[in-house]
């Protein structure tokens, strides 16, 4: 991993939290769907990262989020959830040993590739962040309602996010 | 060992999931409120609804005792129906506006868990938010007495200090000679019919078997029935003595209490919080 990467991320880590406190937080549809898009940072990240990094990473940022939204522990399990998935689905899709690519961007892996990852992670990463924010199984219908909706919400602002910084790699 | 080593290895990546995903469920439940008072308590719907399956046996067997007490508070609410209807009109010249304004109002509930020998006892109540009930809430018995207060209230169910349980003071008062003290149950005492009351000045006079009744201080309205002095001489050697009462209520048997709302309560705990603290 080289210091443009780092740079990158850092400046990446700090637009998409500012941006999910400051804007997105206050951004609700009938209070069912509401966008959680600094996932994208975590998909972001890039490949050859040691596993115990990348879980220090995802916690650091649930924690940070969690302590914007005041809910201490569910952004938290959540992120730590998403990077799990992360590793199962690029273990078993990318092989391990000749990653052509520094980033598993849109513009790096293709749109399908993109976006079934991206809808693994959101909805793994949603699931948890509802149910345990609901923390009770007799609105469950609710809460999976919810899920869904502000998973599609999310994976829309996702890859739009995505095509806006589209740059195909020249080969 | 150096097999175990490389499967961990291997598979670093869920043991690390499992690791940090236990973090945040600890930190999840042990930080938020909310999580916390839903998970550990028997308002939780899983244990309470347990609670409820199995307390309908127990209501069978106590079904002989209910219905006594149940005709014995309708003979004395006929009674006292009576002498309401009946009423002299010549003799009582003051009108007591009863109807608009009753402080104190009834609602009656079933226990479904209830215990008497740990150190600190509560009972469960199958009514809770929905029905009105809010925490701090004094609860009685039918006709015979205090049994504790409101602590956690869920949509459906309330958990209840019970007056057994070592963080519970009741204000009550000696009917006969007025004395103020506080009901408490603890201290070297795990008998579940006797509880003693503290803080009476040395100079009243105590009779055995006087009646103790709640002061109307604090969540109670005046004039519940508590229990008879049993013990005089529990002296603590100082300024003021200790009374040892036996309790009216039989908490083993306890199967349905009155939860009471207090019109005021609210008004009052305002008014009395823009006083100066005075500690």
């Amino acid at each position: 991993m080289n210091s443009r990467l780092i740079v990158i991320n850092v400046v990446r880590w700090f637009i998409l939290l500012s941006v999910q406190v400051l804007l997105l937080r206050n951004l609700s549809f009938y209070d069912l769907a509401t966008p959680f898009t600094y996932i994208l940072f975590l998909l972001l990240l890039p490949f050859r990262m040691p596993n115990l990094l990348l879980y220090i990473i995802a916690f650091g940022t649930g924690l940070t989020l969690d302590s914007f939204y005041d809910t201490l522990g569910v952004h938290t399990a959540a992120c730590v959830t998403l990077a799990f998935v992360r590793i199962l689905f690029i273990s078993v899709t990318v092989s391990r040993d000749n990653f052509d690519e520094p980033e598993p961007t849109l513009g790096n892996m293709g749109f399908k590739w993109f976006s079934l990852y991206a809808l693994l992670c959101t909805f793994a990463h949603h699931l948890v962040l509802f149910l345990l924010e609901a923390f009770k199984l007799t609105e469950l219908s609710y809460t999976l309602v919810r899920c869904l909706l502000s998973g599609i919400f999310t994976l829309f602002t996702v890859i739009l996010i995505e095509f806006i910084f589209y740059n195909r790699k020249m080969r | 060992m150096r097999n175990l080593w490389i499967f961990i290895n291997r598979y670093n990546a869920f043991f690390l999931f499992v690791i940090f995903f236990t973090i945040g469920i600890i930190l999840t439940v042990k930080n938020n409120t909310y999580q916390r008072s839903v998970t550990f308590n028997s308002t939780n719907e899983v244990v309470g609804h347990a609670y409820e399956r199995l307390n309908v046996f127990k209501r069978y067997m106590n079904l002989g005792e209910v219905n006594d007490s149940l005709a014995r508070e309708n003979a004395k609410l006929n009674t006292r129906l009576l002498a309401m209807t009946t009423i002299d009109s010549a003799k009582n010249t003051i009108v007591k506006d009863t109807v608009n304004h009753v402080q104190y109002t009834y609602l009656a509930a079933r226990v479904i868990k209830n215990s008497i020998t740990l150190r600190n006892n509560i009972i469960t109540i199958n009514k809770g938010s929905v029905d009105g009930i809010e925490s701090g809430m004094a609860v009685i018995s039918a006709g015979k007495g205090v049994v504790g207060l409101v602590r956690d209230v869920s949509a459906h169910l309330a958990t209840i200090e019970s007056l057994l349980n070592k963080n519970t003071k009741i204000s009550v008062s000696i009917k006969s000679t007025k004395a103020l003290g506080s009901l408490v149950w603890g201290d070297r005492n795990s008998d579940y019919r006797k509880a003693f009351i503290k803080d009476i000045p040395n100079h009243f006079q105590i009779k055995l078997r006087d009646t103790v009744v709640t002061s109307g201080f604090g969540n109670f309205p005046p004039g519940i029935l508590v229990g008879a002095i049993s013990n005089k001489a529990v002296s603590t050697g100082d300024n003021f003595m200790t009374i040892e009462t036996r309790l009216f209520n039989n908490f083993s048997t306890l199967q349905y209490v009155y939860v009471i709302k207090d019109k005021l309560a609210q008004e009052e705990k305002e008014l009395e919080s823009k006083l100066p603290n005075e500690q």
